[in-house]
């Protein structure tokens, strides 16, 4: 009875030994990595804003400039995302917002849009998404322009009814055998420039840029 | 070590017991990404740099780790080893890890690792380990690379395209447009074309067995009769 239970001791302590080991060799190297890690995410983030947000619309470090977004209906969001702010000598000409269109062909498109002051879009891309490679893939920039045909676009341009493909009667283009895809990012960007209309204000004055404070 | 064992080792790893088109281990990267060259080379590097990571941390601490754990402790070091993978690619191939995504946290379920670690590493020391490890890894990897070649090749009428994700900028015009104008392919592209694309593999390496086979017998009968007829 005792030599099993110092068998047991032993084979627990040899364990906890080498999980104590993994975690500390875990640790150091998140701490190692951590820094660069969330440059090179800042970096990607960053390509992808400059691509939708032209760079003589800000001057400022627009990576910095975020506030919180609640998770939203009209944004199709189930979690807190991220808004960034473009400024031009400090004034306010576009917000990058995060959109989710949730009735993809293959569930969720993950979209980032920028939207300028006067509710005019910027641009749009597609982050993520599971449709069909070679069919409902067009949303993607690389694969075909579609998605540019959202550029300068606003609710004031297109009123609701332009907002759907034109095979609905509506503005925009569509590939045939592939319709589903390009509804679902129309309906969610409209939804997206509701949502800007809504909180215009909430979107570009809070959480302002603290300014020096002279003594 | 001696260069036969080494000769053997290498044998084995790349051909004879080559995990992706004879023990057929690890077939969930396999069919997942494998849709090109770069995404397949890529995955099939970091499991080699796991597998021989882990064969040179498991072979020392063998005599060490009682027979009844021994296996967690494995997976352990193995799934330690593979989440330092994941960081260091994260912070330094960022592009390259977004494409990879979830199947670089799954290579420690990759029986492969788990399996070499078990067969070899327990039985052998530090360096061989290592080494067998490594040539595993790199049969998978060429088996990853044929099979994204043949279906990049079919599926998009491209090579190495992505590249610039793994290799940086400069390699954005490495990209080879093998037929220009190509409408595309969907099958080769889909987890099917990767099945068929591998049973085509291991019936090709069959074949090659085959007719290796043979040949030896062809020339073994002719060297008997020729004996005979001096005889």
């Amino acid at each position: 009875m005792k030599r099993i239970a110092r068998s047991t001791m032993q084979t627990a302590v040899n364990l906890v030994f080498f999980a104590v080991l993994g975690t500390a060799i875990l640790a150091s190297t998140f701490f190692m990595t951590h820094d660069a890690i969330i440059k090179s995410e800042e970096a990607e983030k960053l390509k992808l804003i400059t691509q939708i947000v032209p760079p003589e619309l800000f001057d400022n470090d627009i990576i910095q400039d975020k506030l919180t977004i609640q998770p939203s209906g009209s944004l199709g969001t189930d979690d807190v995302t991220t808004a960034y702010r473009a400024r031009l000598k400090g004034e306010p000409s576009a917000v990058v917002l995060e959109s989710i269109a949730p009735d993809g062909y293959s569930g969720k498109i993950w979209l980032i849009l920028a939207v300028r002051a006067n509710g005019e879009l910027a641009g749009v891309r597609v982050v993520a998404h599971k449709e069909t490679p070679g069919l409902g893939d067009y949303i993607e920039l690389p694969k075909s322009p579609w998605i540019k045909g959202f550029d300068g676009k606003s609710r004031e341009v297109y009123k609701e009814a332009d907002w759907k493909v034109k095979k609905d009667g509506g503005q925009f283009d569509y590939m045939t055998g592939a319709t589903i895809t390009p509804r679902a990012v129309i309906k969610a960007v409209n939804k997206a420039l509701i949502y800007f209309g809504e909180n215009r204000d909430k979107l570009f004055v809070a959480n302002e840029p603290k300014k020096e404070v002279s003594k | 070590m001696n260069l036969q064992e080494t000769r053997d080792i290498l044998h084995n790893g790349l051909w004879k017991q080559n995990t992706g088109i004879v023990q057929l281990l690890g077939m969930c990267p396999l069919l997942a990404v494998s849709s090109t060259v770069v995404n397949g080379v890529s995955l099939g590097l970091a499991t080699a740099v796991v597998m021989a990571l882990s064969g040179a941390a498991i072979a020392p601490i063998r005599s060490y780790v009682p027979n009844e754990i021994r296996i967690p402790v494995f997976i352990l070091i193995i799934a330690v080893l593979v989440t330092v993978v994941q960081y260091l690619m994260n912070a330094y191939m960022y592009g390259l890890y977004v494409v990879l995504g979830i199947f670089i946290p799954l290579i420690v379920t990759n029986c492969i690792v788990l399996a070499r670690v078990e067969a070899f590493a327990s039985k052998n020391s530090a360096l061989p380990s290592a080494l067998d490890g490594f040539a595993m890894g790199l049969g998978l990897t060429a088996v990853l690379g044929v099979l994204g070649m043949m279906r990049e090749l079919l599926g998009k009428g491209t090579l190495f395209s992505g590249i610039d994700l793994a290799l940086g900028n400069m390699a954005q015009g490495w990209v080879l447009h093998i037929i220009p104008e190509y409408k595309g392919f969907l099958l080769a592209i889909l987890p099917p074309g990767a099945f068929i694309g591998l049973g085509l593999l291991i019936a090709g390496k069959n074949w090659l067995n085959l007719r290796a086979e043979m040949r030896r017998k062809a020339a073994h009968s002719a060297l008997d009769k020729s004996t005979a007829a001096s005889a």
